[in-house]
């Protein structure tokens, strides 16, 4: 029995009529935790309840209390019939047991109906106190933290970075239970609410635990997500980082630069492992092992070789592929037709040899379906290759074997995890070594139905079945993730890199076909997280890096320890991520490699696509920018394994054809990287959606890109010749427009240095490596081609034209506005204060049924653009400011729907840092000032003399009060309260006398907030909500309904961190927005997923007053988010 | 081909004070983006006639979901739905509440019923506002009138308070609810020159000293009715014209103080007994709530169109008033000097301000 959940309800406000005799509310409240249930008294007539009950007193099992959500009902007494409903509060009581989050709820929360939405407020305080349990065998993990932010959390430090976790459970939907058909919606959907909120709570319980398996305290990047996947259930998955986390002291002298201050310290000059003259040692381990993989994934790759490909490959595309890569070396040309053709049938062959776990699924044949799940599986690489993300040994060249060896080492050790993943988008410096490029792998699964002609009925069948079904889905799920998983770590082992980082997964779910995905950036990874701490020894023998310990001590022992700390290997920060982590022999594709344009030492490849945010010390030129290809294909009804076949053919074409419109943009804008690359294809019935978004940037040390040239296929045509001659003008024009825009102006020099002979460097490893003379030849060849415009358009019929217009149509961004898709924007650093995140959601009817590729194509496109324009406009008054982390999700509702949401937020900068200091002081008076009206107008006032509009929380000092002052907030509260309803009708004068009493709370999708620093995280908020609607017309149709929905979802986020204490949600996001209409029954649901970090933040200019009067801070930060 | 969801949402919820004023205004949907779109925002933020219209209809939506909320302005600031700041919440409700001038006449005096209701498509078509605005603020007055017509303490101030409104507009609601309990006429045609600032200031007058809350603003009773014991008080000034003696003394009074100081002053010794027999009659007849009623159209007849047609400029009509209002003080068999300058004060301000073309 080791903890006590308290719940007290306070008091209830704008609550709705119930009694339309006397309009007015008996309400009272049911407060329910496992199967104990209590009841507050009934609170006769009135809309403002003030119940004032006892602490209720729950003692249960921390796994429970981890499982669990407390559920609070608000009803309406009536003597005759039975008590109606007014609605629900969910409260998730995980942030209260940890000790570093949250000590108390106390506020007002939104009491929720699924059918009539928010229906007022409740107020309500709950407090857990937990025993220690010591237990080695408990089932709990209380205590571990949980953040959805996916670098290390802003007052946090890594002591050590464990890896990757994951879990997924699965029930069955009680949207599909047979009894289903005899309740009402609203129970329905509370079922469903309840249900996910349960498997949530588990999910995120078992997570803890694998956590505590391996030795950390903490989940980084934590990502769950739900698959609806209707009669075959419903699954709740999670991935995330497991890491050892260590608070910083709150001290703000100490505060700006955490994350990086201590891991590094031990960073030495640059190039220390250079100075170590070769060891024999150099190519030895790491090229086999390389080699190995590398052959026996081959066939998985064989198409992004094709994707600089030959004629005969593209005669067996479908015709729509007409835009193709024009390899522009003979060399390569020669390398990559080398590889036959045969690589089509292999790549489209549904079954992979690397995936003999599953029985190869077309062969199942259907007299088995009852005992067997069907499955097509395909799986395909991204097309790392086609941008020639660059190939070959940098390591081995320059630093040598003693890198090398290390590196082999940090492989080592990942190897011996399962999956070598981090669900981390940015890092500690030093952390990220080199980053190969993109992995990706997709499959397509059958859902199965389980048909049993002995009960004909599946409903009733699968009642019966239910523990079976349970009980064996999740190994089916898990079987199908490892797969792809497994797919991923090959790919990047083909890179050279024994680490994935960026990592995610996601599925899209049409009917029974369901498209498993995941994505990561390969990447070699410095092993100094991933090993004990650089300084403390005493955990160097904890268990789970245990692997670690032994490999760097290994080291040791070989090289002596002193040099311990140098052999790490050091990357200059401002372009070593860009070095190539493969071996340049081993060119996994044929890429164009060059010497890095900063340091000169090393390979770099000549476009770069990752998953990661842009590093911080990167070096770039210019600014960013947000670029999207778009994609829609036609595709024909099918059902069962048919339209998995159909899907699965489909994908390759689909993302080779999203590579070249990325490549191509990315061309048009002069960069050469994408960042937080993300490329989602959602299935439909009758078509597949593909929507990559990604941050293009000019990477210093990157070449700049060439041009894009365009080659007609019949040159006898003078009209023709001059249209080609006219588009080409256009393309260098939007070139040259855009590295205006963007401020690309790279200096001159470089062009002049590849041309001669590569410097200093480049003798030296000649020095090291005997084999070095072929590889020279090799980058000789790459270097004459890296002045030339290397990217060629052929335009051979309509479609290719089309394809080019579409190029151009991308309307630029409108003066004074900047967007990306990551966490900053790449050149900009001075933000204002002023943030405002949003949600938009379109959902576009295709009118048409014949529409061709080309049409559909343009139809998305010009969603997705319209989008963007309504997106600038709604937030000209912000100018100049940045749309970040504009985060698309695209879904095929039903036939002919195309629904696209967007979430991000904008946020001011300042051309001239000083304007920053005035907005603020401005933002302050303002606050003053309302401060100073709210106490004129607050009723009663000398009760409650500290309560204020703000939360009562955030001296750095005094998180201790936080217990006492809330409660006695809410016991002022109840003095303060008015008389009794019935006795004067001046109730409704003296409530209103009082001043606001709604705290302010951002929402970012970014994991800071500009001009704050974030002291506490109080937990991570993961709330899942449905609505549905029978009178769709009533509330202002499908926007009204989705508009009032959405707001009350914010509203909801909002009130629980305004609870939990906090003044901000940071990594929003919204996961899930499903939604249904059927206009003609005047009917619609919308299920929603939000998750993000509660936090407590100081703005930054408070903080600098609070160190000179320490006693200053009482009150949070609550300026007003500017627009 | 067509948009069939188009939502957009912001933790701030974002409000373009020009649109909401073209909501308030009655606009469409349509009309609204029309004029827009001849506002020019468009080559201002380089955007088409589709984003105006989505971000129109966004707007529209966001604000019929607030208007539920600005009917009870204080619930605007508790409510957790809309993040408003609050600079924003005081310009939201400051133009719900706002009213035009030209509207407010039409129905000042005029009782709030479901019949005047009925009209305002008259009046729509009479002042040009469009009937969605004219049935918004006739709702608004109607709304702040049931909420502060049983309510204890300063009209003003309760209003203020429960609408939270600016003092201004406060005062505004505050004369139009105090008409419309006495149910004054303002619609007479000899009236139409009259502004409703005109009579919003001759309101304030009233409300400030001849109302009980005026005397003890702690009384049970309120801000919105005449002081009844005053009313009837105000008879005993008839004294003042039935007793001749006192009459002519008063006169008397009265032109030497003005000799020479005035260049209408034959017009005035003429019209004296007149004028003053005038105001006092209007004291003496406001006990019965007809002629309460009647009280603008009476110092109208009575006392500014005699004098109009005498010419007299307002500084005249100030010199008047005051030795008028000061001489009967002198008067020895006058006793009712608290009565009298009760009513003086508050007559001769309002004569003040209504003395215009």
């Amino acid at each position: 029995m080791p903890g006590k959940l308290k719940a007290k309800i306070v008091a209830g406000r704008h609550l709705p009529v119930m009694d339309r005799a006397s309009d007015l509310t008996d309400a009272f409240v049911e407060v329910k935790f496992g199967n104990t249930t209590y009841k507050t008294d009934v609170y006769p007539k009135s809309l403002n309840p003030q119940w004032n009950s006892e602490w209720f007193k729950f003692e249960v099992d921390d796994e429970d209390l981890q499982d669990e959500p407390l559920q609070i009902t608000v009803l309406d007494h009536d003597t005759y019939s039975a008590n109606d409903a007014i609605g629900k509060v969910y409260i998730d009581i995980d942030p209260l047991l940890c000790s570093e989050a949250a000590t108390v709820i106390s506020g007002w929360l939104p009491i929720y109906d699924t059918i009539h939405g928010i229906r007022g407020e409740i107020n309500v305080l709950v407090k857990v106190d937990l025993f220690n349990d010591l237990n080695r065998f408990r089932q709990s993990s209380c205590g571990v933290k949980f953040f959805c932010t996916t670098s290390i959390p802003r007052c946090y430090r890594a002591i050590m970075v464990h890896g990757f976790v994951e879990e997924l459970v699965v029930n069955e939907d009680p949207e599909y239970q047979w009894i289903d058909r005899i309740r009402t919606p609203r129970a329905s959907n509370e079922a469903r609410q309840r249900l996910i909120f349960l498997m949530s709570g588990e999910l995120q319980r078992k997570i803890g635990l694998k956590v505590l398996e391996m030795g950390g305290n903490a989940v980084v990047g934590y990502l769950q997500c739900f698959d609806l996947e209707g009669e075959s259930g419903l699954v709740v998955r999670a991935i995330g980082t497991a890491c050892t986390l260590e608070k910083i002291s709150t001290l703000p002298s100490t505060a700006t630069h955490q994350s990086n201050s201590s891991p590094s310290k031990d960073m030495k000059e640059p190039v220390f492992g250079e100075e170590v003259p070769g060891i024999p040692l150099s190519s030895g381990p790491p090229t086999p092992l390389r080699a190995q993989t590398f052959s026996s994934f081959s066939p998985s790759k064989s198409y992004s070789r094709q994707s600089s490909s030959s004629d005969t490959e593209l005669s067996l595309t479908p015709k729509t592929v007409r835009m193709f890569l024009c390899p522009s070396t003979p060399a390569l040309e020669s390398i990559s037709s080398s590889l036959p053709s045969t690589h089509m049938p292999c790549h489209l062959r549904p079954g992979m040899a690397s995936r003999s776990s599953t029985p190869p699924p077309l062969h199942v044949s259907q007299s088995d379906t009852a005992m067997l799940r069907k499955s097509v599986s395909f799986s395909e690489e991204l097309l790392l290759a086609a941008s020639g993300m660059g190939s070959g040994g940098s390591a081995g060249k320059e630093a040598g074997p003693l890198k090398a060896l290390l590196r082999q080492q940090t492989q080592s050790a990942l190897e011996q995890r399962e999956y070598p993943f981090f669900t981390l988008t940015s890092f500690p410096s030093g952390f990220l070594l080199h980053v190969g490029g993109v992995v990706s792998a997709r499959s397509v699964k059958l859902l199965d139905r389980i048909h049993n002609p002995a009960l004909g009925n599946t409903r009733s069948y699968k009642l019966l079945d239910w523990n079976s079904f349970t009980a064996d889905e999740p190994e089916t799920r898990d079987a199908w993730w490892e797969e792809i998983r497994q797919e991923i770590k090959s790919h990047a082992k083909a890179l050279g890199c024994h680490a994935v980082v960026g990592y995610s997964e996601s599925t899209s779910i049409c009917e029974e076909v369901c498209i498993l995905s995941a994505s990561g950036t390969a990447a070699i990874l410095s092993s100094r997280f991933m090993q004990d701490g650089p300084l403390d020894t005493e955990h160097r023998l904890s268990r789970q890096p245990l692997v670690f310990s032994t490999g760097s001590e290994r080291v040791e022992g070989d090289m002596g320890s002193s040099a311990s700390l140098g052999f790490e290997e050091v990357v200059p920060p401002g372009c070593g991520f860009c070095h190539i982590p493969y071996d340049e022999l081993n060119i996994p594709f044929p890429a164009q490699l060059t010497y890095c344009y900063s340091c000169r030492r090393s390979k770099v490849p000549d476009v770069l696509f990752t998953t990661i945010d842009l590093p911080a010390d990167a070096n770039i030129t210019g600014k960013g920018c947000l670029i999207q290809a778009r994609l829609c294909r036609t595709k024909k009804k099918a059902q069962g394994e048919g339209n998995a076949t159909a899907i699965s053919n489909l994908l390759p074409f689909l993302e080779y054809e999203l590579h070249t419109q990325l490549m191509n943009k990315l061309k048009l804008r002069g960069m050469n990287a994408l960042f937080g690359l993300r490329i989602q294809i959602s299935v439909g019935e009758t078509m597949l959606l593909g929507l990559a978004s990604a941050t293009g940037v000019y990477l210093t040390a990157l070449p700049g890109p060439g041009g894009i040239q365009i080659a007609g296929k019949t040159p006898s045509d003078i009209t023709y010749e001059q249209h080609i001659s006219n588009m080409q003008k256009k393309i260098n024009d939007t070139i040259a427009k855009n590295k205006d825009l963007y401020e690309i102006n790279p200096p001159e020099v470089v062009e002049e240095i590849i041309g001669s002979p590569i410097p200093e460097p480049r003798q030296r490893s000649r020095l090291f490596r005997s084999q070095s003379e072929s590889s020279d030849e090799v980058s000789e060849l790459d270097l004459s081609h890296g002045k030339k415009d290397a990217f060629v358009l052929e335009i051979d019929d309509t479609d290719a034209v089309e394809d080019i217009h579409a190029l151009l149509t991308d309307s630029p961004t409108p003066q004074g506005f900047y967007s990306c898709n990551t966490e900053i924007m790449p050149g900009i650093q001075n933000w204002t204060s002023a943030i405002q995140m949003f949600t938009s959601v379109r959902v576009f009817r295709l009118n048409n049924a014949n529409l061709t590729n080309q049409g559909l194509n343009k139809i998305f496109s010009d969603l997705c653009e319209n989008l963007l324009k309504s997106l600038y406009f709604k937030l000209r008054s912000m100018v100049p400011c940045c749309l970040c982390h504009l985060n698309f999700t695209v879904a095929i509702p039903e036939d002919e729907l195309i629904q696209v949401a967007v979430t991000a937020v904008a946020m001011s900068f300042d051309k001239e840092q000083i304007l920053e200091n005035g907005k603020q002081s401005g933002e302050k008076t303002l606050t003053k000032a309302i401060t100073e009206n709210d106490e004129q107008l607050q009723f009663n006032l000398e009760l409650n003399p500290e309560s204020s509009h703000a939360n009562p929380l955030s001296s750095p000092k005094g998180l201790s009060e936080v217990g006492s002052h809330p409660s006695a907030r809410a016991s002022s509260m109840e003095k303060a309260s008015p008389l009794p309803e019935g006795r004067s009708r001046s109730l409704r004068s003296n409530r209103s006398y009082s001043g606001t009493s709604v705290a302010v709370v951002k929402m970012t999708p970014l994991s800071f907030i500009p001009g704050a620093k974030i002291i506490k995280y109080l937990g991570i908020i993961n709330m899942f909500f449905i609505r549905e609607t029978t009178s769709l017309r009533e509330e202002g149709g499908v926007s009204g309904f989705l508009h009032s929905f959405i707001a009350e979802v914010f509203a909801m986020v909002r009130a629980h961190v305004a609870a939990l204490g906090g003044n901000a949600v940071v990594s929003y996001s919204m996961k899930e927005c499903v939604f249904m209409e059927n206009p003609n029954k005047n009917q619609a649901q919308c299920l929603i997923n939000v998750s993000g970090d509660a936090v407590i933040f100081v703005r930054e200019s408070e903080l600098e007053a609070a160190s000179v009067q320490p006693q200053s801070t009482t009150h949070t930060s609550n300026g007003g988010e500017g627009t | 081909m067509s948009v069939e969801l188009d939502v957009f949402v912001g933790n701030t919820t974002i409000m373009d004070k020009e649109v909401y004023q073209l909501w308030l205004n009655g606009y469409t949907v349509n009309d609204a983006v029309k004029v827009r779109i001849e506002g020019g925002v468009m080559e201002e933020c380089e955007a088409s006639a589709d984003v105006l219209l989505s971000d129109t209809m966004d707007q529209y939506r966001t604000f019929q979901m607030c208007e539920r909320l600005l009917h009870h302005p204080a619930k605007l600031a508790n409510q957790l739905l809309f993040q408003i700041p609050p600079d924003r919440q005081a310009m939201l409700i400051e133009r719900y509440y706002a009213f035009d001038d030209l509207f407010v006449r039409e129905v000042l005096g005029k009782k709030l019923s479901k019949g005047t209701k009925k009209d305002l498509d008259d009046v729509s078509a009479k002042t040009g506002v469009s009937l969605k605005s004219c049935r918004r603020q006739f709702d608004n007055f109607k709304r702040v009138f049931k909420v502060v017509e049983e309510l204890k303490g300063p009209l003003v101030e309760n209003i203020r308070q429960h609408f939270l409104l600016p003092d201004q507009l406060a005062r505004d609601y505050a004369a139009i609810v105090f008409f419309a309990n006495n149910r004054f006429e303002t619609g007479k045609k000899k009236l139409l020159y009259l502004t409703f600032q005109d009579f919003a200031f001759c309101a304030g007058q009233l409300i400030n000293h001849w109302t009980l809350g005026a005397v003890d603003s702690m009384m049970e009773d309120m801000d919105v009715d005449l002081d009844k014991e005053f009313l009837q008080d105000l008879k005993d000034l008839k004294i003042l014209i039935t007793d001749k003696d006192l009459l002519d003394q008063h006169k008397s009074l009265v032109c030497t103080a003005l000799r020479g100081k005035t260049s209408v002053f034959n017009e005035m010794e003429a019209n004296f007994k007149n004028l003053s027999r005038g105001l006092v009659n209007i004291a003496a007849k406001l006990i019965n709530a007809k002629d309460v009623r009647d009280f603008f159209i009476d110092l109208v007849e009575k006392f500014i169109e005699p004098c109009r047609s005498d010419k007299w400029t307002s500084i005249d009509m100030n010199l008047f008033l005051t030795h008028y209002t000061n001489s009967a003080h002198i008067l020895d068999t006058f006793k009712h000097h608290a009565v009298w300058t009760r009513y003086m004060g508050v007559i001769k301000s309002c004569i003040l301000r209504m003395y215009h073309d």
